[in-house]
């Protein structure tokens, strides 16, 4: 079925009770306000998509919706019935299902546990009767076209039969309301598509489906009507019908958006890095990176495009010394680098912008300033023979909280009560202000807002510009295709294709991204 | 997870152990069976209470909270059952006295870990330091069991079972009741509903919570009921095994536990072989004066047992995989 | 007003922690009121036994210290009692078995070498977490018991004073630390290490390195510090920290190593730590506080009857309010939020 027609589900029946409803919802996490006065309105069989960027509190609202948070306002309505929500046991009992964005299953268990886990088919008093839930999720994969093998253990399933997973527990308690909070962050095009018939067949069951996204190309694909939301409030509710893709991007974002990032032609030079046959190991010890080569010259972006779990964090990892490489050379402007430590591969031009910033990239306690000397702390100016100069870190730290425009009232306030934007451009800040050969970034703009995705994309092109390689590594495709100079596909721990960014079309890269016939 | 039919197969490192062991008992006890006996019924005696505070240890792990107050839970329990028995003359009340005691502080290390979202390693030091504190205080000298300790109850035929029938038959009922408690933990952890959701709580606690399963519920009911099990430990000592209240008695066991419940990793039955294995260490001391090796350095026979612990630590806990949730507060939002 | 709030939780849990004392003593039939006035006599009414207040305290300021530091690297260090057994027994082989050097030279020696005994035995849990994975709790209780054995063993054989009694030789006049009228000088060497803890943590950038691994191990790592290596430092330190309380205390008050040397200093540590907050300078009042209970303790069963465990009851109580926030909390209205954490990372190869 091609995804870009919009589908003709019936339109709702005014008369009929909404499935679910939120009135006048208001929540704050301390001074923040996570969601205010909102309304949303859920026909039965209806698709409704929940628009908004990173931080416009869609996750706050579905989260009240499912009796996670408790709303400080406002009230929630299941089939006209107000009804109170401290808990998901509520939800569920309401017949509210939701598939979350991090995966909610216990990987140590098989498919079939997880599924009933909560509600489980017993024997007698509380003896598990397994064979009878792994009947019951094969009969229900089967009714729903969602085949997934009862007794797999989760964690070796890949991240698209997870979800399938998630969907199923959601239906084998007989949701009639279903929430799937950014469900196609994690999969490919080809397992979008799959997704989005899957949801249209509930649909045409009765289902309702609120289905949260940034990306516009969905919502016009799917939804039957859309609720936009900016800055925790409601903008609006309309029909994609009514409107296109331009006018849902200003309601989100408040103004019109340059969705393409300006740059000029690359003139790449030498080659910074080499990798040639590199072999990596995954935490559990099973090859994750599998005779991956790959250059990367100066002055110019390659884009790493794939579905995530393919080897790529292993990849970044074994580049900067975090993580062993078990064969292969890593050479860096000719020198090897490969297993040399982190501060030692850091100290010869290598900046990482890591995945997870919370975790690796910021000392949370640690001061602004602290944070922002972490990989140079040692060196004069900022120590000297051991012994720290704090003069020295406050000064350099307030140039780079000019330069990097990093929204903070002191440099001496922890880094942790930073928003998610100005942490990234404190760890930018550090990372591209030691004068880098080589940028490696790990899916840099995740969930920061649009200001500060435009400022990281601004500045890694600059760096670009200035002759640094920059490997840029991301799950969202669209990042890949607007930065890179060249595009490389990863799959199974190896480099499918590499290719010039204008050669590639996008549907060829989905279909390289699953190990499809394209490969060549 | 373990299925049974692959179990023979998982522990087969298990079984050959045992038999090196029993080979190498019998050789220092020269092939008589007095002496072999008498071996290893000291490696049941002294695997009982450390079986028991593994299994607390895994109640509380495999539900995600990391309990380092067994010793605590262990002493104070000897202590209230001694004084319990001691004082209504009733070993019964005694054990269950224990039992409650053990319950109690479990309750206290939720409330403190779980309720209070508070560091797990610094509760359980608080359960350690209040027991040694409190017993310490009320310890009274010279006070016994008018009842005796319990006695040892012969299962009928089995019992004259050459060598297995004083091993394994001719108990005392505490000892009996840990024989049992295993298989059915075990049982219990995966094959009921109990058992899936306290794993599921001790691997990914927010995806219980999703689907409705009470993260701070289940956590409360393990540490309760393995605190039970700790008190249970406890009363093994005071009322079974010594049959009188020392100060600071449980030497460590309570830490020793948790290495057992590391080494099997987080598994009943793989724990009532470790603790085997750990009391067969304390039971070799007796074989040493027997054979009059080391007698003159009782001190390096004394050492053995936490020197295996610290080995099998060393040894073993980068192997085995812990609940991933261990030692984290959960808090919803 | 900061130092305040710091303190505010402390001195109440310490409040708290006397007040319920005082009704378990009066539930034993005793009178608190005298038997608190007995410690009071016996612990900081004159020079005399302010002096003995300053002696006990002096090893729990390094225990405290030990404990304290190890927190700042995420670690938790519970085997104070066995390093400080071995740095006592160290010094004193020192003390005893070196003859005929000055005391500038013996007195240091002696110190010296029981510290680093101690830090050689705190460096192996060290060792087994960063190489193994083994977590320091067990790893350190199990070397408590180890250590215990090691020392009976050493004071029973190769070092042991011929007669009946089982203990060592007393040192040469050439090792003991001199007193200053009543006080002793051992008190100043433990403030002068709290000093040497505060700097090392807050202005170099080895401490800045201890904090990072502490408080973000993961990010840490990804800056470039070597976090196994940090925390062999950390632990070696620590014992170092714990072991030199042990010589101080062979060479400023015992003058000889005997078994049971000072049971349970270990477990005290970790109260004075905390009560401390983990900052090495809080480590001084609170151990100072402690000091005094077990100074006074003895004057307490004198005059009014107190059996001396009283005090082990009040430390008790003193830990438990100080882990339990909410109880103060609730005192005192306000939201506190734990900055210690130790149990994050168990069971991590």
């Amino acid at each position: 079925m091609d995804a870009t027609t919009p589908t003709s589900v019936p339109a709702t029946a005014p008369a009929t009770v909404p499935a679910l409803e939120a009135v006048g919802i208001g929540k704050r996490f301390g001074p923040v306000v996570a969601n205010q006065g909102v309304d949303l309105r859920v026909e039965r069989g209806e698709i409704h998509a929940l628009l908004g960027e990173n931080g416009a509190g869609k996750s706050t609202l579905v989260n009240i919706l499912f009796g996670l948070y408790h709303a400080d306002e406002g009230e929630v309505r299941v089939a006209g019935t107000p009804v109170q929500m401290d808990s998901p046991r509520d939800a569920i009992a309401h017949r509210i299902g939701m598939v979350h964005q991090h995966f909610q299953l216990v990987p140590v268990l098989t498919v079939a546990e997880n599924i009933v886990l909560g509600d489980e088919p017993t024997h007698r008093r509380g003896l598990l009767d397994l064979d009878r839930a792994a009947d019951e999720v094969v009969e229900l994969a089967t009714r729903y076209g969602l085949e997934v093998d009862p007794r797999a253990t989760v964690e070796d399933l890949p991240v698209g039969m997870q979800q399938r997973v998630e969907i199923l527990r959601a239906l084998y308690r007989q949701a009639d309301v279903l929430i799937l909070d950014e469900p196609t962050a994690v999969l490919t095009p080809q397992e979008t598509d799959q997704l989005l018939e899957v949801l249209r067949g509930l649909a045409a069951d009765g289902v309702a489906i609120v289905f949260i996204t940034h990306k516009l190309r969905e919502v016009m694909a799917l939804a039957d009507r859309v609720t936009v939301m900016r800055g925790g409030r409601v903008v609006g509710t309309t029909a994609p019908s009514e409107t296109d893709e331009a006018g849902l991007a200003e309601m989100m974002v408040g103004r019109s958006v340059v969705l393409r990032v300006a740059k000029t032609e690359a003139r790449p030079t030498d080659a910074v890095l080499e990798v040639r046959d590199l072999h990596v190991h995954d935490s559990r010890g099973r090859p994750a990176v599998d005779g991956l080569s790959l250059e990367v010259r100066a002055g110019e972006i390659l884009g790493i495009a794939g579905v995530e779990g393919n080897g790529q964090r292993e990849l970044v990892e074994a580049l900067t010394g975090l993580r062993h490489a078990h064969g292969g050379t890593v050479l860096l402007g000719g020198d090897d680098i490969t297993n040399a430590t982190p501060r030692t591969i850091s100290e010869r031009g290598v900046a990482h912008v890591p995945e997870d910033r919370e975790k690796h990239g910021l000392v949370g306690p640690h001061s602004i300033a602290d944070n922002l000397v972490l990989n140079r702390y040692f060196r004069s100016p900022y120590a000297r023979r051991g012994i720290r100069h704090a003069a020295a870190v406050d000064e350099e730290a307030r140039r780079l909280v000019a330069d990097f425009d990093v929204r903070t009232a002191s440099i001496a306030s922890p880094a942790r009560s930073l928003s998610g934007g100005n942490k990234q451009k404190v760890i930018a800040a550090r990372e591209l202000s030691q004068g880098a050969r080589l940028l490696v970034a790990a899916q840099p703009t995740r969930g920061i807002d649009v200001g500060s995705i435009e400022f990281v994309h601004q500045q890694m092109v600059a760096q670009r510009d200035e002759g640094v390689a920059v490997l840029l590594v991301s799950a969202e495709l669209d990042e890949i295709l607007s930065l890179s100079d060249r595009i490389g596909v990863i799959f199974k721990g190896r480099l499918v294709a590499v290719a010039d960014a204008g050669t590639l079309e996008r549907t060829a890269i989905g279909r390289m991204m699953t190990g499809g016939a394209d490969a060549d | 997870m373990s299925e049974p039919t692959n179990l023979l197969y998982r522990y087969r490192w298990w079984f050959f152990t045992a038999l090196a062991l029993v080979l190498f008992t019998l050789w220092t006890a020269e092939f008589q069976e007095a002496q072999t006996t008498a071996v290893l019924a000291a490696t049941l005696r002294q695997s009982t209470p450390l079986v028991l505070g593994a299994l607390c240890g895994i109640l509380g792990e495999r539900s995600g909270v990391i309990n380092i107050g067994i010793e605590g839970q262990m002493l104070l329990s000897a202590f209230a059952g001694f004084l319990a028995a001691s004082s209504s003359g009733d070993l019964l009340v005694g054990v269950a006295t224990g039992v409650a005691v053990g319950m109690l502080m479990g309750a206290f290390l939720a409330f403190l870990s779980v309720s209070m979202q508070g560091d797990q390693i610094i509760a359980g030091t608080v359960l350690n330091i209040s027991a040694m504190g409190i017993t310490s205080f009320f310890f009274q000298q010279g006070r016994t069991l008018p009842s005796g300790k319990t006695s040892p109850i012969e299962l009928g035929p089995l019992s004259d079972l050459p060598v297995l029938g004083r091993v394994f038959f001719s108990n005392r009922p505490l000892t009996y009741l840990t024989l049992l408690l295993v298989p059915v933990l075990w049982y219990g952890l995966f094959r009921t509903t109990w058992g899936l959701r306290t794993r599921a709580v001790g691997e990914h606690p927010s995806a219980a919570e999703t689907v409705g399963v009470s993260v701070a519920g289940m956590r409360y009911l393990n540490l309760i009921l393995g605190g039970g099990l700790a008190g249970l430990a406890g009363a093994y000592l005071s009322l079974e095994s010594v049959g009188s209240f020392e100060r600071l008695m449980t030497n460590g066991r309570g830490f020793v536990a948790l290495a057992v419940m590391i080494f099997g990793r987080w598994n009943p039955v793989g724990a009532w072989g470790a603790a085997l294995l750990f009391g067969y260490a304390n039971a070799v001391q007796t074989q040493f004066q027997f054979r009059g090796w080391l007698t003159d350095d009782p001190q390096f026979v004394g050492m053995i047992p936490f020197v295996v612990t610290i080995v099998v630590v060393a040894g073993f806990v980068g192997r085995a995989r812990p609940p991933a949730a261990i030692g984290q507060p959960y808090s919803r939002e | 007003m900061t130092l305040l709030r710091a303190a505010a939780v402390p001195l109440l849990s310490v409040v708290l922690a006397i007040l319920v004392g005082g009704i378990i003593i009066e539930l034993s039939g005793e009178n608190a009121l005298e038997a608190y006035r007995a410690l009071y006599d016996g612990a900081l009414a004159n020079r005399k036994v302010f002096g003995r207040t300053l002696e006990k305290a002096t090893p729990l300021v390094m225990g405290g210290l030990a404990v304290a530091f190890a927190f700042k690297a995420g670690l938790f260090n519970i085997g104070g009692q066995g390093q400080l057994v071995i740095g006592a027994l160290f010094a004193a082989a020192v003390g005893y078995g070196v003859t005929g050097l000055p005391w500038i030279i013996h007195l240091p020696m002696a110190l010296l070498v029981g510290g680093l005994a101690g830090a050689a035995w705190g460096m192996i849990p060290g060792l087994l977490k960063a190489t193994r994975g083994a977590h320091e709790v067990i790893t350190t209780i199990m070397l408590n018991f180890v250590a215990i054995n090691l020392t009976d063993w050493l004071t029973a054989n190769p070092w042991r004073q011929p007669g009946p009694i089982t203990q060592t030789p007393r040192i040469e006049a050439s090792a003991e630390i001199p007193r200053w009228g009543e006080l002793p000088l051992g008190f100043g060497i433990a403030v002068a290490a709290a000093l040497g803890c505060w700097y090392l943590l807050q202005r170099t950038t080895m401490g800045f390195e201890i904090r990072s691994v502490g408080l973000n191990p993961e990010a840490a790592r990804y800056a470039g510090i070597s976090v196994p290596k940090i925390v062999v430092l950390t632990m070696t330190i620590s014992g170092f920290l714990a072991a030199l309380g042990g010589a101080i205390e062979t060479q400023g008050v015992v003058g000889r190593y005997e078994p049971g040397f000072n049971a349970g200093l270990g477990f005290n540590g970790i109260t004075i730590a905390l009560l401390a907050r983990t900052h090495p300078i809080g480590v001084i009042p609170a151990a100072l506080l402690v000091g005094a209970m077990e100074a006074g303790g003895s004057m307490m069963q004198f005059k009014a009857d107190v059996q001396p465990e009283i005090t082990e009851i009040i430390e008790a109580l003193m830990l438990l309010f100080v882990a339990t926030p909410v109880v103060v909390r609730w005192v005192l209205r306000r939201r506190e939020t734990s900055d210690i954490s130790v149990g994050a990372h168990w069971g991590d190869a």
